[in-house]
């Protein structure tokens, strides 16, 4: 991020930016930025907050009035939390934990999607939006992608231009949104974190995924390889597989 | 929570691994510029975000695409690579990530002088140095719509 503002105000161009660490900004030194302490992925605190959105747009928009630079100032206030907002919850659409691999792991992955469909359905509803779409019109396209995978068939990117690689991620991406979106609408304000950890402990989606980064390991395809060391699971994941993998050599 | 004190070990290391890998970009160009009730905005964001039907971002991809400030929030996607960032508050709503009607209610305050009709968008994973062409030849188009404060945010 602080590379754009060099090089856009390099050609006379004013830049402000939002800084999310702070530690990589100061190595930077852009022109203007403000830091936040707020969790990646929501630069401006929360959602549905429109005032505390202001005011950090607010303070954002001061720093072009700053005579000289660079500037790096910080934003004290931490993103307000939902009300009732709950750090761990039971998700109300129970999952069969699954220990099955192939058929069997796309097979529950196709009846959780079946089983959260109606709080997918209200969540499109009151949203009036999804986030579903970068790989095809709806979750089934991806889930038939992600399935193949995990059958030991993989489908053809559905894209011409597309590579394997880009294709199955998107789908996986698409696959990932449909769940998140569907568990917003139940009752509660479930936390950024717990949701995160319901679908990456509980769900038969993200053993998919894992399926599928150790077939992206194993593979030759160059654009596969990418994506399963990077792109797939999230970094706490693979910390704690790898963890747990050291912990059973070590007994 | 993003307070490098506040991550797992695993997730501070790579990003104190990922300053020692930055480029040393010399002095810092400072641009000034009219009142800020007087300048036109634009939003230049590294989310990853483009229209529903735009190619999504590829791993690497350094291009940009362009977000024409009308378009509703429902056909704004996001294909960046990563998945090390929460995607839910811009799920939940655009204005976390790309804060259109933040930017427009500020406006009507008289805080800024103008929006422009276009922003835009790369993804923040692509290689520093590769911005830089596009970076450039955006700052070209910005100039041409006669921008003069761009909001650069990130994921």
């Amino acid at each position: 991020m602080g590379a754009l503002g060099h090089y856009i105000e390099r050609e006379g161009v004013a830049t402000a930016q939002i800084s999310l660490i702070r530690e990589q900004t100061a190595a930077i030194r852009p022109p203007r930025a403000l830091w936040v302490p707020f969790m990646l992925g929501r630069p401006f605190g929360a959602p549905n907050e429109p005032d505390f959105q202001r005011s950090v747009l607010r303070a954002l928009l001061s720093l072009f009035e700053r005579p000289s630079g660079p500037v790096l100032e910080d934003f004290s206030k931490d993103a307000p939390a939902a009300a009732a907002q709950e750090e761990g919850f039971a998700c109300p659409v129970s999952f069969v934990p699954v220990t099955a691999g192939g058929r069997g792991l796309a097979r529950a992955m196709w009846e959780e999607i079946a089983q959260l469909a109606t709080w997918y359905s209200l969540a499109r509803k009151r949203r009036g939006r999804t986030t579903v779409g970068v790989f095809g019109a709806t979750v089934a396209d991806a889930a038939r992608h992600v399935a193949s995978y995990v059958d030991g068939a993989p489908d053809a990117p559905p894209v011409a231009g597309w590579s394997a690689g880009m294709a199955v991620k998107r789908a996986c991406d698409d696959v990932k949104a449909y769940y998140y979106e569907a568990v917003a609408a139940q009752p509660g304000n479930l936390a950024a974190k717990a949701v995160e950890d319901w679908f990456w402990r509980e769900t038969a989606a993200a053993k998919a995924f894992l399926a599928i980064r150790d077939i992206c390991l194993k593979s030759d395809d160059e654009s596969l390889k990418p994506l399963g060391k990077l792109s797939l699971i999230p970094r706490f994941v693979t910390d704690e597989l790898n963890r747990a993998q050291q912990e059973q050599h070590t007994t | 929570m993003a307070r490098l004190t506040d991550f797992s070990e695993a997730e501070r290391k790579h990003h104190l691994e990922k300053i020692r890998d930055l480029p040393d970009f010399g002095c810092t160009p400072y641009v000034p510029g009219p009142p800020l009730h007087e300048r036109r905005v634009a939003i230049v964001t590294t989310s990853g975000v483009h229209v529903r039907g735009d190619r999504p971002f590829d791993i690497g991809a350094a291009d940009y695409r362009v977000v024409p400030g009308d378009t509703p929030a429902g056909n704004l996607l996001m294909s960046h690579v990563s998945v090390n960032f929460d995607r839910s508050g811009f799920q939940e709503d655009v204005n976390v990530v790309f804060p259109f009607d933040r930017l427009h209610e500020l406006k009507a305050e008289g805080v800024v002088g103008s929006i422009s009709d276009f922003h835009y968008s790369f993804m923040g994973a692509a290689p520093i140095r590769a911005l830089e062409p596009k970076a450039r030849e955006l700052a070209s188009l910005l100039k041409k719509d006669r921008v003069d404060a761009v909001l650069l945010t990130p994921v």
